[in-house]
């Protein structure tokens, strides 16, 4: 999978004070999310990357381009939709989002077109006409996003596209943005708070804290990997002598309290060899369960120990505090 | 695709020119500006000025025309400098009335509702931005200043004849400069003024106070020190010596005033300020809103 965001010793610095400290990384997943807390610098790593700051030192590069040396290029091919309001007054929505095609450079001939296709995507095909300034919260959101999608972007940067939305909208919402994803024909970098919008819709992501790189994973392997994680809760029979045997197979194993078991399943042993060696033991398992780790507890441990990244691997950590 | 076919396309035909892309701001803001009633008529009168000064440019060359309505040719306008210059301040007047009816909302509309974001994200940088909202009024002022003054002056050789074109040629020079450096100022001050006021109205009375208030200021400090060099605060009045310079007619002297001093009554002569101080005046104003405008047509505005 090509990359998508490569950043390469990234800062930002506003007067004396440091906003992104030597970011390094690239980023390739279909939908990466962007994480972290307030003042991270989650909003001036976009608009980094859409040319609104320039960078202090070091670069990035979307799809390969320089962002500060082919600035247009690059944002010919992004399409963002900002956090807080953004419209024309007085403008019907048709209009606005056919006035933001063009200046992406549609011919106006097709811009019409694709700002009517846009706006029924979305889902305001109806209330097209009505200027921008008379919708509610929730209606201004998707004309933001429709903006965002008219020209065909290959990047859809969101930031915060669910914010203040009623459970319906952000529903709507977040299967817009799923749709698209699995679309392949846009990626789509979306920075959020609300951890559940990110895990619903990210395949990567990228946590910040205090303007460095707190971690950053691929969650669909993490989910994968976390299926060799398993917890058992047994009765009976002799645990410790069932545990060695567990150990014998290969596998990593710790035990807590009194009735649990943890382990780490090696690649050929079938959990079906659990139970005939609990059978031998004479132990019986009560609950077998997948570890499962959250994006939240991947987010808390960024959040406890910046330079989690990749190489290190929140699998890495799972092992050391989980077993 | 079809508007029933709810699918995300990319767009894959041909993207247009960057210059295509340029014309769009203008175009939108143009055709925003025309659908008030009152903006199109008052932009139809802005060309009764030039009609006039048209029929007499026909009349001072017709005999006959002058001969049926009884009219003196030495009664009649001369078609020379003065009679240019006549139309530069009466069109510049004209120019500063549309300037404030269509300027102020130009940056403001987009600033107050964080529209500008949406703009510089895509392939337009902040001074395409800015030189697309200067062509709005750009293109309206030069329509009602500069084409018809050009236009006039056009007549005014075909009817006149070759000999009078040779020796005024650099009347076209002055007619052209004259009205860039005013559209130049009025374009510049009102998006200036655009960025710093979100409020239409507020906006519009602040670019008529930048001609009306230092043009008081400048009367009092005339009136009361007996001097014109109050004029140079005075972007109005600069502006006119700016074009009477352009078209040969200039003068220093400025008449005189009878004043007592140290008892006696005595002439005293008014001095202008000089040329060169008036076009001073005219790019300070201008870099100053290049400076604003530097300062205020950003995405998002850093807070260091």
């Amino acid at each position: 999978m090509t990359n998508v965001i490569e950043l390469e010793q990234l800062s930002v610095t506003f007067g004396k004070r440091p906003i992104l400290k030597a970011l390094d990384g690239a980023l390739k997943g279909r939908a990466i999310g962007l994480l972290g807390p307030n003042g991270a610098g989650k909003t001036t790593l976009i608009h980094t990357l859409l040319g609104f700051h320039p960078p202090t030192s070091g670069t990035a590069r979307i799809f390969g381009r320089d962002i500060a040396a082919d600035a247009k290029e690059v944002r010919a091919t992004v399409g963002y939709m900002p956090e807080q309001d953004a419209f024309i007054a007085g403008m019907s929505c048709v209009n606005f989002v056919r006035l933001m095609a063009e200046l992406s450079g549609i011919p106006a001939r097709h811009a019409l077109e694709r700002a009517h296709e846009a706006l029924f995507y979305v889902g305001l095909g109806e209330a097209r006409y009505r200027p921008v300034d008379s919708y509610s919260l929730g209606m201004k959101q998707l004309a933001k996003l429709a903006q965002a999608i008219v020209h065909g972007p290959k990047l859809i940067i969101l930031d915060e596209p669910t914010n203040g939305l009623d459970p319906p909208t952000r529903s709507r919402m977040i299967a817009l943005i799923r749709q698209i994803r699995d679309g392949g024909r846009a990626r789509i970098l979306l920075s959020s708070h609300l951890l559940r919008d990110v895990e619903e819709c990210c395949d990567e992501i990228l946590i910040l804290k205090d303007g460095s790189i707190a971690a950053n994973c691929n969650l669909e392997e993490e989910r994968r990997a976390n299926r060799k994680f398993i917890e058992l809760e047994t009765r009976g029979g002799d645990r410790l002598a069932f545990a060695e045997a567990v150990g014998g197979l290969g596998c990593e194993y710790a035990l807590s309290g009194e009735r649990r078991l943890k382990l780490i399943l090696q690649e050929q042993i079938e959990i079906g060899d659990l139970y005939r060696l609990a059978l031998e033991k004479g132990v019986q398992i009560r609950r077998l369960n997948y570890k499962r780790d959250s994006l939240e507890e991947i987010f808390l441990k960024a959040m406890e120990n910046e330079g989690l990244t990749e190489s290190v691997g929140v699998n890495g950590r799972a092992v050391n505090g989980g077993l | 695709m079809a508007v029933y076919e709810h699918l995300y396309n990319a767009y894959e035909g041909a993207p247009q020119s960057a210059a295509a892309r340029f014309l769009v701001i203008p175009r939108y803001a143009l055709r925003e500006v025309f659908r008030s009633k009152l903006m199109t008529t008052f932009f139809i009168l802005c060309f009764v000025y030039p009609l006039v000064a048209s029929i007499l440019v026909y009349l001072h060359h017709n005999a006959n025309a002058l001969a049926m309505l009884r009219i003196n040719v030495r009664e009649l306008l001369p078609i020379d400098a003065s009679f240019f210059l006549t139309f530069l301040e009466i069109q510049g007047g004209f120019a500063l009335v549309l300037t404030v009816l269509v300027g102020p909302p130009l940056i403001s509309r987009d600033l107050s509702n964080n529209a500008l974001p949406l703009y510089l994200c895509r392939p337009l940088s902040r001074t395409e931005y800015v030189l697309g909202k200067m062509a709005v009024l750009g293109l309206l002022l030069s329509s009602m200043t500069l084409v018809p003054g050009l236009l006039i002056y056009i007549f005014q050789a075909s009817l006149a004849g070759f000999d009078w074109l040779t020796a005024n040629l650099w009347m076209s020079g002055a007619i052209v400069g004259g009205f860039a450096v005013w559209i130049g100022l009025l374009t510049l001050l009102a998006l200036a003024v655009s960025a710093m006021v979100k409020w239409r109205v507020v906006a519009s009375g602040a670019l008529l106070g930048l001609f009306f208030v230092p043009g008081a200021f400048a009367g009092i400090i005339n009136s009361l020190f007996l001097t014109k060099a109050g004029n140079l605060i005075s972007l109005w009045s600069s502006t006119i010596s700016v074009w009477s310079g352009l078209f040969g007619l200039f003068e220093r002297e400025a008449g005189t005033v009878r004043a007592r001093v140290g008892g006696q009554i005595v002439d005293l002569v008014l001095i202008e300020p000089p040329l060169w101080a008036s076009w001073l005046t005219i790019g300070l104003a201008g870099a100053v809103c290049v400076w604003l405008l530097a300062r205020r047509v950003r995405a998002y505005e850093v807070i260091k």
